[in-house]
């Protein structure tokens, strides 16, 4: 305890661009020796992918190496670089922090997704993830709206992801796709990123239309009633589609442009959490507490209660939908399956190990679990007990969730760390 | 003058039962008027017929000569009726400026848009909110609990944040359901004297139900008394003070044998 205690107090005076450089350094590391020199030396037959955790997993005598490897790249220059660069790194966040905050946040955001490419160009699986685990964070921040700030159960998740990923997905192979549902594209291919945003939002509004069916019985019902509501829903849209051969049916829809590449996502990524974060902090965004906490006390002060449940459904379900139409252009193909009660099971799971009414937990909750996911495979069967078993103790620790009932606040997150305000 | 809140031969029934009867009510701007009566008379009832809660099945209601009857809660609230519940209504998770924040949903005008962008007329509007939160923490005498989640707070001090959240809707008439619930002699003094300072800064009207005879007595200008959803005596304090229907329902019938 002390000595994490000692250790935190050492990397205290770290600013937050400090510790992007040092991830810098490690990634560059990765990227010009990682390969050549550092794995061939500690006998891996190539750069681990998500820190070594496959290899360790499939064979256990490569353990020392993976962990080898991930001291030399990884945790030794982070920190390294981190602590020794900060007489340049303070100077340097208080020059930033006297810029408008817009500006020094797009550069910290241009130099994070620098970092981003960089790390995940190292092969396509390392890709594949990250742009898994972004459309994950904005489905986790998008369920929290309903299910931690609006306070109500709500299954349906995967449904407002369905609609927005067939909408917008229908919408791309119909103009700019050669296919076989719908035959020749409309529009030349050139078109196709320009349109994109439009076939997400539009696949967003569907979904926010979708969602009536589930805020408009949540005026008069809440728990448990409206989760099985909100359930039937899901339900409802996985068999439509599934019996609605005109988009492919149970075969799925495959094909998708591909206009969803790392720096979209990470786009729209960034986008959705300005938003919610701007909502859910904003008076009107509050609201949605006070509904759940007591509603008739909302009405009493004024609070239109019907507006604001609604409100919450339909802004949830724009963003499901959103992430819905990011994800079928990520994997360029879907079908009702996976949109289904497992998805359901993955979603809740993020939003509750990552923390109620926090947009910080959404994102740890979403990337912890995409990580472990994906670190955990080789070991098959046993993931799936591993997993809910990790579930089982947040919840019986904490509640709420890892970080709970926080909202960040992008300035004090940005600023420089000097010595002297360690005092007060 | 005219009456600032008429309520006019209000019944209401709850399936066959007939829990309010004929009620009448006439509240001058800047009136105190208090609402006594013995357990399940239905007071409580008629602060839920009159705030929107319940919709009277016979009877008028004017608030300022508008008709508030069958409108919203929230719609009559901001029409400036403002209200304090029996058992505490604050919202558990939330610090106490956001709670007074909340209050001003009605005075918000920048829509969904300006909260999705942050647009300045959002922030604007937000700033000032939160001015005049902050000054109404102060004459509250809470401002040291700005940051506190509610539920942390002393009973006093959330029946205060209470209090100060209903004023913050900017109401015309205030409704406080037994302000002084499960509150010591002291803090019962020291609600006196809130109730009066909202009385003198505000200007509001202020009706509300009771059972500490003495704090009613104290404050009221006319008291009227509920029994079984009728109103069996109303008048000054003195008057209800020896009304001897007031004493029977409260205390009994005198056997004189």
């Amino acid at each position: 305890m002390e000595l994490a205690r000692k250790f935190k107090e050492m990397f205290s005076t770290v600013p937050m661009i400090g510790w992007l450089l040092g991830i810098l350094v490690g990634v560059l590391i990765e990227f010009y020796w990682g390969y050549d020199y550092i794995s061939y030396y500690l006998g891996l037959p190539k750069i681990p992918v998500l820190f070594g955790a496959l290899i360790m997993l499939k064979e256990p005598l490569m353990i020392p190496g993976a962990i080898g490897y991930d001291l030399i790249v990884y945790v030794i220059p982070v920190f390294l670089v981190a602590r020794v660069t900060t007489f340049a790194t303070n100077p340097l966040a208080t020059f930033l922090e006297k810029l408008p905050l817009i500006v020094s946040v797009l550069i910290h955001l241009v130099f994070f997704y620098f970092i981003l490419h960089l790390w995940s160009g190292i092969n396509d699986y390392r890709e594949l993830v990250v742009r898994l685990t972004m459309v994950s964070i904005i489905l986790t921040i998008s369920i929290n709206v309903i299910n931690g700030y609006q306070g109500e159960f709500s299954c349906s998740h995967p449904g407002f992801m369905a609609i927005g990923a067939y909408v917008s997905s229908i919408l791309t192979l119909l103009l700019f796709t050669n296919d076989k549902i719908f035959g020749e594209a409309l529009l030349p291919a050139y078109l196709g990123p320009w349109f994109f945003p439009i076939a997400l939002v539009l696949g967003g509004f569907a979904a926010a239309i979708g969602s009536l069916l589930v805020a408009i019985p949540s005026f008069k019902t809440r728990g448990d009633y409206l989760a099985i509501i909100s359930l039937a829903f899901m339900f409802i849209v996985k068999s439509a589609v599934e019996n609605l051969n005109a988009i492919g049916g149970a075969r799925g829809m495959g094909g998708q442009g591909e206009f969803a590449p790392l720096w979209v996502i990470f786009i729209w990524t960034i986008l959705a959490i300005w938003i919610i974060h701007n909502f859910v902090t904003s008076i009107l965004g509050k609201a949605l507490n006070a509904v759940r906490d007591d509603e008739a006390a909302s009405e009493s002060m004024t609070v239109k209660t019907r507006k604001t449940k609604m409100t919450a459904f339909m802004f949830g379900a724009f963003w499901a939908g959103v992430a819905g139409g990011l994800f079928a252009h990520v994997l360029a193909y879907i079908n009702p399956g996976m949109f289904g009660i497992n998805r359901l099971a993955e979603i809740l799971a993020m939003v509750y190990f990552g923390g109620l009414n926090s947009i910080i937990g959404s994102i740890v909750g979403a990337v912890s679990i995409n990580v472990l996911g994906e670190a955990l495979r080789p070991l098959e069967l046993f993931k799936w007990i591993i997993i809910p078993l990790i579930l089982i103790f947040v919840m019986i620790f904490r509640p709420y969730g890892l970080i709970s009932f926080k909202e960040f606040n992008v300035k004090r997150m940005l600023r420089a760390k000097s010595k002297r305000e360690q005092g007060a | 003058m005219t009456a600032l809140l008429n309520v006019n031969q209000m019944t209401h029934y709850f399936g066959g039962l007939r829990a309010v009867h004929n009620y009448n009510l006439s509240i001058n701007p800047k009136q105190i008027t208090g609402l006594i009566g013995p357990n399940g008379a239905g007071k409580t009832t008629i602060f839920n017929l009159i705030t929107g809660v319940y919709t009277p099945t016979e009877g008028a209601i004017t608030l300022s000569g508008e008709n508030i009857k069958g409108l919203e809660t929230n719609e009559i609230a901001s029409k400036g009726l403002g209200r304090t519940f029996q058992n505490l209504a604050l919202w558990r998770h939330m610090n106490v400026l956001d709670h007074i924040k909340m209050a001003h949903y009605s005075q918000l005008s920048y829509g969904l848009l300006g909260a999705f962008f942050n647009t300045p007329a959002c922030r604007r509007q937000e700033s000032e909110v939160e001015e005049n939160a902050y000054r109404l923490l102060e004459l509250f005498d809470i401002k040291q609990y700005a940051f506190d989640i509610i539920t942390s707070l002393p009973y006093g001090a959330q029946r205060r944040v209470e209090m100060a959240r209903a004023m913050a809707t900017n109401p015309k008439i205030l409704f406080l359901d037994e302000p002084t619930a499960g509150m010591t002699p002291d803090e019962l003094i020291q609600m006196i004297k809130i109730i009066r300072q909202v009385h003198q800064d505000f200007n509001v009207a202020i009706f509300l139900i009771e059972h500490r005879m003495k704090f009613v007595m104290e404050l009221c200008e006319f008291i009227q008394t509920l029994v079984f959803g009728e109103v069996i005596a109303e008048g000054e304090p003195e008057e209800i003070q020896n009304n001897p229907e007031v004493i029977e329902a409260y205390l009994g019938k005198e056997d004189l044998t």
